[in-house]
This record gives C-alpha cells, structure tokens and sequence, in this order.
C-alpha cells in the first residue's frame, strides 16, 4: 500500500472534492481550493517522508523508489502553485468550478503512477489518467472557440500518440514476453536487434515524443498552449512533461539500456531538432503562450541532451532541470494569469506588456526573472539546469552537441528579452495589461520566485538528491 | 566571517538591496543613498592597495568556502598583481558615474541607481573570483544590468544597441561555457579531481593539441568580443553611442577590461601553447585594430563616436602587449587598462557634460568653447592629451611599455603600432581644435554655462590619477610586476615542459627517416 501512498492521498483527495461539490456553500468554490492544496501538501509532507524508500508492489508493477519521490515531489510543486494560481483566475473568467480542482488532481495523480511505473501497463495507465483529465481541462472555456480547439486538438492527437504507444506496447511484450521493465530489460539483453521489438520501442518512443512535445511530435504544442486556460497550460507544460520524462528515463535506462548506444544516437539528433525548431519558430511569435509554447519545446531539447549524455550524471541533470523548469515555467505562466487587459481579456500578447515596468515594477521585476531563468542567466535555476546538462554532456563527450545547445540558448536570449525590452523599454500605444489582485496568485508567484533563486543560489543539495534519485536507475 | 574581498564585492548589491525598499518619490535620498554606497566601497576597497604586498605573486586576501562540493565548485576569491589595480579602478569610477548621473538621469532614477550597483558588484565579482564557475556566474549575470542600462536609459536606437550587445557577448561567452566544461572534464579525467577552483586547474599542464587550441580558441572569441578585438567591435560603437554617459564610462573603464583581463587571468596560463601559438594572430589583430580605430575615429562627426572608436584602438595596444609575452609589454597592458579606463572614461564624463547643455554630440555643432567654457577647456585639453599619450601623463607610461614589449619580439608590428600614436594625437587634436578652438560659430553655444561644483567633484579625482600615474607610475607598476614575471615563467615553463614530449617522439620516426 505504500507504494501507491503519494496517488492515493491524490485520488482521495480528489474524490473528496467531488464529493463536497455538490454541497453548500454552491456559489463560491474557493473552499475546494483550499481542500484540493491541503491534499496536495500532504502528498508532498508524505512525499519527502518517505525519501529514501525502495518498494515494489502489484507483482513489481508499481515501484517507489528515489526516481519516483523526485517526481512526486516536482509533481507536487506544480499542481500546488496551479491551484494557486486558478482560484481568482477562474473567478476572474467565469469558469470556476469543482470538477476544475478534481480533474487537476486526478492529472496530479496520472502523472505520479507514471513516475512509479514500473511495468509499460501501468505507464499507459498512468498516461491515460493524466492525459484524460487535461483534454478536458484544456476545454474548460466552453465558449471561447480556441479553448475548444486546444481541447479537440490535444484530445485527437493525444489519442493518436497513445495508441502508438500501445501497439508499441504490445510489440514489446510480443518480442519479449513480459510488460515488467525489469523482464524487458533481460529478455532484450539476449537479442537487442530483433525487428519487432524495434519496431516496439520506435512506437513507443512515438508515445513519448508526442508527451513532451519534441520534435517532430511537437506540432500540437502551440495551438494547445494558446487556447487552454493559462493555469491549464502551465499544468501541461511543467507537470505532465515532467511525468512523461520520468517515466521515458525509467523506460530508457532500466528496459532499453541494452539498446542504449541505438537510442542515444537517435536522441541525439531529435536533442538537436528539437532545440532548434522549438527556439527558431519561437523567434516568430508574437502570442506570450505561444512564444513559451515553442519555447518549451526548445527547453525539452536541452533535457534531451542530458539523456544522451546518459549515466547518472545525464539524468540527474535531466531531474534537475525539471525542478528548475517546472518552478520558472509556472511562474511565467502565473504572471500571465495575473495580466488583464482592460476590457477584461486575458493579456497574452507581447505587446499587452508594453510599459509594465512602469506601471506595475514589481511584476515586471517578477516576470524579468522568470524570463531570464528561462534564458539561463545567472545566479537563477535555469542557469544552473542548463550548466549541469551541458556539463554531463561535455563529460559524455558529446561537445557538439553542447556547442549546438549553446548557440541555441544565445538564438533563445534574442526572444526572451524582447519581452523584457517591451516591460521596460516601451510605452504601450493601446489597452495595456494591468494587474489582477490575486492573493493567492501572488503567493504561487513569491513561491515560485523564491525556488529559482534558492535553486539558482544553492543548487547543490537539490542536484545531489537528483543524482542520488536516479543512480539505481543505472545498475 | 566576510573578507575583505567578498564584502567589497557584495557592498553594492547590499546597497542596492536597500535601496529597492526606499519608496520611489524620495529622489534625493536614493541618488545620495547609491552615491554612498560606492564611495563606501570604494573606501573600503582601499586597503586591497594599501595592504597589498607587491613583491608576492600570489593570491592575496584569498578566501574559499564549500559551494557544491560534488561538482568540485567553490566559492574561491583573491586578487593578485593583475587584478588589484581593475578593482581598484572599478571601485573608483563608480561612485564618480553615479555623480556624474546626477541629473543626466531624470526617467526611472531609482531602476537605475540599482542597476548601476548591481552591475558593479558583477563586474567585481568577474575580477576577483578564482574559480570558473562563479567567475563564469559574475561575467554572465554581468550582461543584465548593462543590457537595462542602454535599453532603457539609452539614445534613439538603444533597443538595437543593447540587443545587439547582449547577443553578441552571448554567443561568445557560451561557448567559453562550453570550453569551461570542457577543461573541467579533461581536468578531471587525468589527474582525478574534477574541479572548477583556478589556481588548481592552472597547476596542471595540460597537453598540447587540438583540445587546448579549441579550447583556447573558444575563450578567446568571447574575451575578444570583450575587449573587443578587431573584427569583433562592430557592437562597441553602436552600444557607447546609445547608451547614457553614466554607461558608456562603466562599458569603456571597466567592462572592455573584462576581456583583456580574462585574456591575461586565462588564456595565457591555462593554454600556453595555443597562447604562444596564435600570438602573431592576435599581433596582426591588434595592430589592424589600433590603425584602424585611430582612421575611423578621424573621420567621426560624433563625439562620442569617436571616443567609441578610439577605444578600439587603445585597446589594441593592451593586447598586442599582453601577446608579447614579456615584463614590459604585459605590465604595459597592465597599465594601459587603467589609464585607458580613466582617459576614455573622464572624455566620456566631458562629453556627457557638454551633450547635458547642448543635447548633441556633433563636432560641428561646436566650436570655440574655450571662451564661454574656459575651465572645461582647460581640463579637456589635459584629458585628451592623456589619452594620445603625451609624456608625463598616464597615457604614455602604457603605450611606451607596450611599445618597448613589442620591439623586442617584432620590430614591424612595433613599429606600425607606433603610427596609431600618431593617428590619435590626429583625431583627437584635431577634434579638440574642432571643438574648442576657434570662433563661436554656433550662436546658441554662447550661454553655455561652465564647469559647475559637481561636474569639478566629478574630474578633479579622475585627473589626480591621471597626472599620478603619468609621473610615478611606480606606485601602480610596483603591484604588478611579480605577478606579471611569475605568469611569463608559468607560460615559458608549461610550453616547454609540454613540448618536450613531442621532441621525444618524433624522435623515433626521425631516426627511421
């Protein structure tokens, strides 16, 4: 049972929401808020509790161990500072609703049985429940047509991927016999270059490429980015991606580390695409979420650098930058939750943002460092991400590739600070954006602000317990 | 317990930190506030001169504490011979660049004192750290501040400027990352420690090869984007024309020097080999820079065009005598860094003053200022003679030295080197003539008022160290001459010990010949 402890605080807290939805008091739902953060607090209290523990269960097909409280935890930090982040921004556009928090949390406790699977059954599970509640949460604005687009979109695709997946699933288990990474794992050690599990792990690669948007998967990213509701998006862009790597470094360095020179070959080149398509289109964009949209899709391209460069050191660096990532990512998207328009719009183009230093220093200041998190300037978390990534490939020996990550990172700088030259270097000729009071908005933001220095200043403990959560991933 | 360096360091940005809680409306108290903090600093400071033992070529007021020890990263700073004096000059002109702003800076003072001091406390951090990631840390976080500085308080076109300026010194310093982790690695490889500390890296002698020139070469494009080297300048004339006058003194006194200064503090011990190897490169470099720095600055219409221009001339002599390889060149590069931050950055200071009553730069647009603005004049002429190096003044010490380093490896380049001498007292007399001499040919220009209390306040400190160092530059020469000797035998040694190798065996394949 306590393998599944951190999900099941998750579900039941979820169940309980449901449940005290259909009670008074019907004409305000903060209380849910309240009730969803507190469960996720606990899981995250559990969480950290039970760092350090190695237990399997359900014939190994869910495992607790470092790799998996690592993302518990990320997992935590990300639908916590959402909820946060939702409570006025829904108010503010009419969409509150308990089935908000309920479907957030069973997302929340999708992508925690992802981080713990330990058999390709439970990855697809896992990834079904998550996925499932972010289709519809991507259509939370019933009326707003590109809200439903995003939904139709990430819902079609998704389903594709997913069946991809399966059948990918299904080869494996018909080359190898077993679902159980661990079975996988010896029963290709025997033959490594057979066809069908090729073809197998190709499909499910398919799965997971089109799960954290790398390229050429990526195509369904901007358009779900912009129409989903902002706490929504950054839900997607921090949490369910940061699910799918645990479970892709699970899958790649336990079940396919006898194939691990085939794969790093072919990452190797989607590492590069991936950076380079996501930060060139992302130079384009006018629209914020947009912009962030191929901008995350660049940032999954540095992660990916870190899985070819492999070891423990690799993927450490690769949980690192998730942490950085999902705390620096949930703060840009805050800001935009934050930002209306005059006329009541959700300020999301760049030039909404025009004279915000002037009008409003303090969230400029915010979004600043958010944004230059994101371009890796130090003394912030992005830096350090990008530094131990870079690092463990340089050490891998794949300087190459490092040069291209760096030269992307420069190509990067270019749009992230044409925000920043919009907040403090422009004055707005139109409706500008202005602050939204939002207690709890600012409290996500202040958590998140703090993270990315904390993890910018002294990085060193969180990046030992990375490497600590995935060394026995490399027996 | 904070040391001296480290509270030198961290002052300002303590200061700015402070400074962020004082409401906006209180103008005054934030302008004075800032000013304070750097005088303290620089105060503070002082004792780096007054206690530092010139005879020793090692670390000084070293300090070290564990930062992410797993990754062999420390938080490991010191000064030695070669970067006392930068501190130093850091230190000195920031308080002077924030008077000088006093009311060159009406839109968003507050912003910008804060900027000012946080950039300050960057560009301290770039001169004092020994170890490669947190001396990475300060050179990177550095570009912010001075990204705000032309962005928002800049001319016309400063959001082109400042872009422009941030990429170019990205792509550049990226790639050095890269090298960073690159050495770090081969570092850790052969001798087992995986370490960024500097003084342990620079112990070891690493191998000649295509490693140490890329490596090499990756450090130096983002040193020579810095200083900046010719082809590498074309972002300095267009960031020191946008930016305000307080950021064009900091970008020329202080932030150019970031490049010579990493060349000197890196390239040269850490790859030896590459170092001696692309010397007549960087020769050629040099030499092509300070000609024609000196040609394009003749022909400015823009003071402080010309000003921008004749940096990249000036600085051509610090690296051509830092590529020398020898006591007078490298002690003359030195030098020259220091003179060149208090020639350019006072001209700055006096361009700045004379565009706050007139609102333009153009050399036209003046003209026999000598009868309305005679103290300007005055301590114009004296300023400009500096900086083409008249003898007696701080300007000449460093280019003789440098001048006497490169006679003794190449009397061609020397000798071209010397024209840009020459061409500079061209440009700037004849701007001088232009813009002094003469009849007042502009009739607005007759109501120009002269030096006021604070604008002296401003230059009479700048002109002390002028004339000081011009006539006894001893006092500053003195601090460096063992660091400087001590690294031309650290390179002279490692060349020859990692040649040796390569003697032995071709010895073999020789004999079968």
């Amino acid at each position: 049972m306590i393998v599944l402890l951190p999900v099941l605080i998750v579900v039941g807290t979820a169940a309980l929401v449901l449940l005290l939805d259909l009670l008074p008091p019907r004409h305000t739902k903060e209380h849910l808020a309240g009730v969803s953060l507190a469960g996720i607090v606990l899981t995250l209290i559990v969480s950290v509790w039970l760092w350090g523990s190695d237990t399997r269960a359900f014939r190994d097909m869910v495992v607790l161990d470092g790799h998996a409280v690592f993302f518990d935890i990320v997992i935590c930090y990300a639908a916590a500072l959402i909820v946060l982040l939702s409570v006025d921004y829904l108010r503010r556009t009419g969409a509150e609703s308990g089935e908000y928090y309920a479907l957030v949390l069973f997302s929340a406790a999708g992508m925690m049985l992802l981080a713990s699977a330990d058999d390709l059954i439970v990855v697809f599970l896992g990834l079904e429940l998550m996925s499932l509640s972010l289709y519809v949460l991507a259509g939370l604005f019933k009326t707003q047509l590109a809200s439903s687009e995003a939904s139709m979109k990430y819902f079609l695709l998704g389903a594709f991927a997913t069946s991809f997946l399966l059948y990918g699933v299904a080869l494996v288990y018909g080359a190898t016999g077993s679902t159980n990474l661990e079975r996988v794992a010896v029963a290709i050690g025997g033959r490594p270059r057979d066809t069908m599990l090729l073809i197998g792990v190709g499909l499910l690669l398919v799965g997971f490429g089109f799960k954290i948007s790398s390229v050429p998967f990526h195509m369904w990213a901007p358009d779900v980015y912009q129409g989903a509701p902002t706490s929504i998006t950054a839900l997607i862009a921090t949490g369910s991606k940061a699910a799918a790597f645990a479970a892709l470094i699970r899958v790649l360095f336990s079940a396919l580390r006898a194939t691990e020179a085939d794969w790093t070959r072919l990452f190797w080149i989607l590492a590069a695409l991936t950076m380079t398509v996501g930060n060139v289109v992302a130079i384009a964009q006018s629209n914020l979420k947009r912009m962030l949209a191929y901008s995350s899709v660049a940032h999954v391209g540095y992660m990916l650098v870190g899985l070819v460069a492999g070891g423990a050191s690799g993927a450490g660096a690769v949980l690192f930058y998730l942490l950085a990532y999902t705390f620096t990512t949930v703060g840009t998207f805050g800001v935009i939750t934050l930002s209306e328009r005059a006329t009541g719009e959700e300020a999301a183009e760049v030039g909404d943002y025009a004279g915000l230093g002037r009008r409003h220093p303090l969230l400029a200041l915010t979004l600043s460092l958010f944004l230059l998190s994101l371009v890796g300037i130090p003394p912030l978390a992005g830096f350090v991400g990008k530094f131990y990534v870079f690092g463990a490939a340089v050490r891998g020996g794949y300087i190459w590739l490092a040069v291209i990550a760096v030269l992307n990172s420069a190509i990067a700088a270019y749009y992230y600070l044409r925000v920043i030259v919009y907040m403090y270097m422009r004055e707005p000729d139109g409706p500008a954006a202005s602050l939204a009071p939002s207690f709890a908005g600012g409290l996500a933001l202040a958590i998140a602000l703090v993270g990315i220095v904390l993890l910018g200043v002294m990085p060193a403990p969180f990046a030992d317990l990375a490497i600590a959560a995935v060394t026995p991933l490399m027996r | 317990m904070i040391g001296l360096v480290s509270a030198v360091v961290f002052l300002p940005a303590a200061g700015a930190l402070a400074l962020a809680l004082v409401p906006r409306e209180n103008d005054r108290l934030l302008r004075l506030g800032a000013f304070a903090v750097a005088l303290v600093t620089f105060v503070v400071s002082l004792p780096l001169y007054f206690r530092f033992d010139g005879g020793s070529a090692d670390y000084q007021f070293e300090e070290f504490a564990r930062w992410m020890p797993s990754f062999g990263i420390g938080y490991h700073v010191g000064v030695d011979g070669i970067s006392v004096l930068l501190v130093l000059l850091t230190t000195f002109l920031m308080p002077l660049t924030l008077l000088s702003a006093w009311h060159a800076i009406e839109d968003r003072p507050k912003e910008f004192v804060i900027t000012l001091l946080v950039l300050e406390t960057g560009m301290l951090g770039v001169f004092v750290s020994l170890d490669l990631f947190l001396f990475y840390v300060f050179w990177e976080a550095m570009l912010i501040p001075m990204y705000f500085i032309i962005g928002v308080w800049g001319g016309p076109a400063r959001i082109y400027a400042a872009i422009k300026f941030v990429l170019y010194t990205m792509v550049g310093s990226l790639l050095m990352l890269v090298a960073i982790l690159a050495l770090y690695s081969q570092h850790g490889l052969t001798t087992g420690t995986f370490t960024f500390d500097l003084p342990t890296v620079t112990r070891w002698v690493m191998p000649e090869g295509r490693a140490q020139t890329l490596m090499f070469l990756a450090f130096a494009l983002a040193f020579a984007i810095k200083v900046p080297l010719f082809p590498f300048h074309t972002w300095l004339p267009d960031a020191h024309v946008e930016a305000p006058t307080a950021g064009s003194v900091i970008l020329a006194g202080v932030l150019l020097k970031m490049g010579t200064y990493g060349f000197v503090r890196f390239c040269l011990p850490l790859f030896p080999d590459a170092s001696l190897a692309f010397g007549p490169l960087v020769w050629a470099l040099a030499v092509i820079g300070i000609v024609y720095g000196a040609w394009v600055s003749t022909v400015q219409p823009d003071l402080k065009k010309l000003v921008a221009y004749s940096s990249v001339s000036h600085l051509g002599f610090v690296m051509l005598g830092i590529f020398t390889f020898t006591a007078q060149g490298l002690v003359g590069g030195l030098i020259q860094m220091v003179n060149h931050g208090l020639s350019t950055g006072a001209l700055f200071l006096m361009v700045g003053m004379i565009y706050e009553r007139r609102h333009t730069r153009l050399i036209a647009d003046f003209g026999g200022l000598w009868q309305i603005m005679p103290a300007f004049s005055a301590l114009f002429l004296v300023v400009t003679l500096s900086s083409l190096g008249l003898p007696g003044l701080n300007g000449f010490v460093g280019e003789f030295l440098v001048l006497l380093g490169a006679f003794q490896v190449n009397r061609a380049v020397a000798a071209i080197a010397t024209t840009g001498i020459i061409f500079a007292a061209v440009y700037l007399l004849w701007m001088y003539q232009r813009v002094i001499f003469g009849e007042v040919t502009h009739e607005e220009n007759r109501r120009l008022a002269d030096l006021t209390p604070r604008e002296w306040a401003v230059l009479v400190p700048v002109l002390v160290f002028i004339v000081w160092i011009g006539v006894y530059p001893v006092a500053f020469t003195g601090k460096t001459r063992a660091a400087v000797e001590a690294l031309i035998a650290e390179v002279e040694t490692k060349a020859r010990v990692t040649a040796l190798p390569v003697a032995r065996a071709s010895l073999p394949s020789g004999m079968l010949d």
